[in-house]
């Protein structure tokens, strides 16, 4: 049993990243119905622009507090992605937007392809290990929590709270709605479109970012390549929940979080992700909405 | 700056200067921390970083630079020729054809047919074998891939994100029953395609009611199972070892090619000991292979199985209306490009001699698929072309090491293959969506053959 | 099932009974039944959202009613039950074709291209389920021959003959209804099911349009319709039934239905809240004065 509760608790830490990155996906499809499969890489960046600014401030400033710091890498990191992600879609997204469907997702492989590579030739590609930053951990019985398991699900509520506020309470979050159903109909109505879009991207952007920032703190490495499989985990949680649906993604993530860490636990880990990907198939296949997506309808 | 405010207007060139400084500034907090700071690792192991301000400011000087020049210059000038263009009412396709173009196939397969011959004339037999294995065969591996791909996607308008797994299935085919078994090439090439095909099937079936993306996402993840059970089963597949010292192909059973072998092709013919022949030998295989997927699809579209293809991927909700059996349908477009697939996946294994699940990652899907997207879904000439392109220009930075003079001794021209082969395929995209060949070719008509321009056939919803 | 075949007339080619078909809380066909005749046009009218094209995507396999069987009966002697076939089998096993209310051609497809894929079936079989074809066997060439001749055949009767090797993306509004008419044709139907194949054309190319039903029922097709344009409806159809909220309210010759005061209240309405309504629909042009 403490064994079950323990998987559960490290389950629920990764799910939580997964969550994360996958909202970034969910918005960018409900809104442009595009899969943004560079949204990983922008994770991957996310997580660098951390490891970057952990450097620099702890040369800069020996002995900065641990939550300063951690503070100075999620928002150096949200901002820069945001800015990235902002110009990704701005520059090479945008101008396909309306055309032929293949063309951006084709672009968006192109992109995550260059991004990888570009993070691999400017930062080399060994894998960057940091020392760990927090180390706390609390026994109840044979359990052990983390102190950074604990921030992670923490910021990870935090910002799914305000998120949903942002999306659910505010005039930004209205046009995006509106934009999402009718993007003609949203821009008839005096929404920017533009804007909206461009809002979302940087909104996902900043979520990925603070999930590379807690995966750098959970591993304590960073590697040009780990936008690739975390990334399609995302997806798999977004497609899983129902492409489209925040909730669903966040519900998606914990699953995902939760399958691979209960697989390993009891089954084998070597095909932890073999299971991931083929409940995803499953599901696909008996609820091809995923679990909170809306149907379909097939209109004839 | 007096001169060019003479042909550029002002308010053009004030807009200029200001985009231009955006532009910069952009750049430069986008690169500050990934070009501005280098990390790397001390002797201790320890991770330190270090500036980079020189290249920094080449970035933002690159951005700055040419925002300004786009908007000053290049955006004007493109207007004024469009404006011209539709002043003169020249249409963007013109009829006139020239004889080279006319005749473009059968001058590339000639090229095709004496290549080999072409290369060992000029830069002689340790010369060739790169010319010959690098650039003929890698290009041509890739051709037949895209091919195989294009009935998929291109035709039948399937998203198949995990078309690599099939090449890996025939290649593990391959390398396992020979290894196995000691079953010849020429028994098991098809015998790979067979299986992909059946793999296709097995896959295929239960996916094939989802549409669009969610097909798309079910296919990555089938081609990522297929690679880590590949991984994973080390008892048959050696895992990320690979399978190596794979037996070679046969000059069709005559004679071998392995060095040891008392009737071995070169000795038989008296020619002095060179593995170029045996790569000679290959090129003409998977030239042959490519001509049978160009030539099969070629024929099926002009078949009602190829035309219920094209059909589903323009409407298939009438293709049900119709009585076409849409499910089977969808199937025989993923079997064919399976097995087409699994062929090239068997001669990639006897090529290399080595096949481990490293050469089938989704990066390899993605490259194909770009490939067939980027030539113009359904037209072979235009992927072949973009197969050139892509593949060929990518090996070509391999061979400049001349750069090391500019860019110093511990520039490595390879590092940046993938990174331009990214922004290829961005850029590519944003100038010609639709591919370098955007237009379709009609398989019936009554009086002419008029090709159908990109802006009517659709892509397919599933 | 089998009590009711005896008492069948032998001219009938469609026998819908008690379908009832519900979506989610809504009943949008409740208990409707109706027969239609070989060799006659059949008309199913009825106000917006009556059900019309909710019956007419039960018949065609595009929904399965929640109850309710639909009969088709072929000239051969043989009958389906329509709501037992797989989509694709309405049309391949039980020769029902339709064209749709918003066009659905393969646009990127030429004129003649659309008309081969509608033959779909018969070229299939004829090329050995691809493989003899492949091997340019002469069954196959001279399917494929006979094919273009069929196409032939109803291009010109749809007037499109010029227009073969074009895009169908490319073709006016109203070529493009004759196209898909002419498509379903090539499928050599029984029954021809058209939904609103007026609608959006202007009143030449309605009479073009009255001109090639007539010429389909000629030979031998029978036809069902949908349709709002009453001039057309009046003008062509030899039965026309009449549909509102689900239930019908009168089925009959088009001269009976037009006299029907059912049929007149549910057009014109009684109760004051509908005469608004009625009188949009007139502003629109939806419907006739004379015809009601």
């Amino acid at each position: 049993m403490e064994y079950f509760i323990q998987q559960l608790i490290n389950g629920l830490t990764l799910g939580s990243i997964y969550g994360l990155v996958a909202i970034g996906y969910t918005m960018v499809y409900g809104i442009i119905g595009m899969i943004n499969f560079a949204h990983g890489d922008i994770f991957m960046l996310g997580g660098f622009a951390a490891l970057i600014v952990f450097l620099l401030a702890t040369s800069f400033f020996a002995g900065i507090p641990v939550a300063l710091l951690l503070l100075l890498m999620l928002l150096v990191g949200m901002l820069m992605t945001g800015l990235w992600n902002w110009t990704i879609e701005r520059i090479a997204y945008r101008p396909l937007r309306g055309s032929f469907r293949l063309a951006p997702l084709i672009t968006a492989i192109g992109m995550s392809i260059f991004l990888s590579n570009f993070i691999q030739v400017t930062q080399g590609p060994r894998n960057k290990p940091i020392p760990p930053l927090v180390t706390d951990t609390y026994h109840f019985g044979a359990i052990t929590v983390s102190l950074k398991q604990i921030l992670i699900v923490v910021i990870t509520s935090i910002l799914l709270f305000a998120f949903w506020y942002i999306v659910n309470k505010t005039p930004l979050g209205r046009a995006q709605r509106a934009t999402e159903q009718d993007r003609k109909m949203a821009a008839l109505l005096g929404v920017d479109v533009d804007k909206t879009i461009s809002i979302t991207f940087i909104m996902g952007a900043a979520l990925a970012a603070v999930a590379g920032a807690m995966y750098l703190m959970y591993y304590g490495v960073a590697s040009f390549n780990d936008g690739f499989i975390p990334g399609v985990k995302a997806f798999t949680a977004a497609v899983l929940g129902g492409i489209g649906s925040l909730p669903g993604a966040v519900l998606g993530g914990l699953l995902i979080g939760l399958i691979e860490s209960l697989w390993s636990a009891y089954f084998s880990i070597a095909y932890k992700d073999v299971a991931t990907f083929a409940i995803l198939a499953f599901v696909l296949i008996f609820k091809p909405t995923g679990i909170l997506g809306r149907p379909e309808v097939e209109k004839v | 700056m007096a001169t060019v405010s003479e042909t550029v207007p002002n308010n053009v060139m004030a807009k200029a200067i200001k985009e231009g400084i955006f532009a910069g500034v952009i750049a430069f907090l986008m690169f500050s921390l990934f070009v501005g700071i280098e990390t790397y690792q001390d002797i201790n192991n320890q991770l330190v970083w270090r500036t980079r301000w020189g290249l920094l400011a080449v970035f933002v000087a690159v951005a700055a630079v040419g925002r300004f020049m786009t908007v000053a210059f290049i955006k004007p000038h493109l207007d004024r020729r469009k404006l011209a263009k539709a002043k003169a009412g020249i249409l963007e396709i013109s009829e006139e054809k020239s004889f080279f173009h006319r005749h473009f196939l059968k001058f590339a397969l000639v090229f095709l047919l004496i290549y080999p011959f072409l290369s060992l004339l000029i830069v002689g037999k340790q010369g060739s074998l790169k010319y010959v294995d690098n650039f003929g065969i890698q290009i041509l591996i890739y051709v037949m891939l895209a091919w195989g791909l294009n009935i998929v996607v291109g035709l039948a308008g399937l998203l198949d994100l995990g078309y690599v797994a099939f090449y890996a299935v025939g290649a593990y085919s391959y390398a396992l029953l020979s290894s196995y078994f000691g079953f010849s090439f020429w028994l098991l090439l098809p015998m790979s395609g067979i299986l992909a095909a059946l793999w296709g099937v097995i896959l295929g079936f239960p996916v094939l009611r989802l549409r669009g993306d969610y097909l798309a996402i079910v296919t990555l993840a089938f081609g990522e199972i297929i690679r880590l059970v590949l991984i994973n089963w080390t008892d048959v597949t050696k895992g990320t070892f690979g399978i190596s010292g794979i037996a070679k192909a046969s000059f069709f059973g005559i004679w071998s090619f392995d060095t040891g072998s008392p009737n071995n092709f070169v000795k038989a013919w008296g020619l002095s000991a060179s593995s170029v022949y045996y790569k000679i030998f290959l090129f003409y295989i998977i030239l042959a292979l490519c001509m049978l997927t160009a030539y099969v699809t070629i024929r099926l579209r002009r078949m009602p199985i190829g035309r219920a293809w094209e059909a589903l991927r323009e409407d298939e909700i009438a293709c049900r209306s119709l009585g076409i059996n849409t499910v089977t349908t969808k199937l025989t477009a993923f079997a064919t490009g399976a097995m087409f697939g699994g062929f090239a996946g068997s001669f990639f294994a006897t090529r290399q001699g080595f096949v481990s699940p490293e050469s089938f990652v989704f990066l390899e899907s993605a490259v194909i698929l770009a490939i067939v997207v980027l030539g113009g879904m359904g037209s072979l000439t235009g992927i072949a072309i973009a197969a050139v392109i892509m593949v060929g220009g990518t090996e070509i930075l391999r061979e400049m090491s001349f750069l090391k003079i500019i860019f110093g001794p511990d520039f490595t021209p390879e590092l940046y293959r993938m990174l331009l082969f990214g922004l290829a395929m961005i850029i590519v995209m944003l100038f010609k969506p639709r591919g370098f060949v955007g237009s379709r070719e009609p398989t019936a008509f009554l009086k002419e053959r008029k090709a159908i321009s990109g802006s009517f056939t659709k892509e397919g919803h599933g | 099932m089998a009590t009711d075949m005896t008492t069948m007339t032998k001219d009938t080619i469609l026998r819908v009974e008690h379908l009832s078909m519900r979506f989610g809380g809504l009943m949008a066909i409740d208990d409707f039944s109706f027969e239609a005749k070989r060799g006659e046009i059949t008309a199913l009218i009825g106000p917006n959202g009556a059900g019309k094209t909710t019956v007419f995507n039960c018949i065609t396999g595009f929904y399965k009613p929640t109850m309710g069987m639909l009969t088709l009966h072929r000239s051969n002697g043989r009958e389906f039950l329509l709501e037992r076939l797989r989509d694709f089998e309405i049309n391949k096993v039980a020769g029902v074709a339709r064209t749709f209310q918003n066009i659905r051609l393969f646009s990127g497809l030429t004129v003649l291209e659309n008309l081969l894929v509608a033959q779909h079936n018969v070229l299939m079989k004829a090329s050995g389920y691809t493989i003899l074809g492949l091997l340019g066997l002469p069954t196959y060439k001279n399917a494929a021959k006979a094919a273009i001749e069929k196409a032939e055949y109803w291009l010109d009767k749809a007037d499109l003959t010029d227009r073969a090797d074009d895009p169908a993306g490319d073709l006016s509004y109203g070529a493009q209804r004759r196209l898909e008419i002419a498509r379903a044709m090539c499928t050599g139907p029984e029954l021809l099911c058209l939904d609103e194949p007026a609608a959006g054309l202007n009143p030449k190319e309605s009479l073009t349009l009255n001109a090639l039903l007539r010429g389909i029922r000629d030979e031998g097709t029978s036809l069902l319709l949908i349709e709002h344009d009453m001039s057309v409806v009046m003008e062509i159809s030899d039965h026309v039934v009449v549909l509102e909220y689900g239930q019908k309210i009168s089925d009959g010759t088009p001269d009976h239905v037009k006299n029907d005061p059912r049929v007149i209240a549910a057009y014109l309405g009684v109760e004051d809240d509908e005469v608004e309504e009625i009188e949009e629909k007139l502003d629109k042009g939806i419907i006739e004065e004379g015809s009601v």
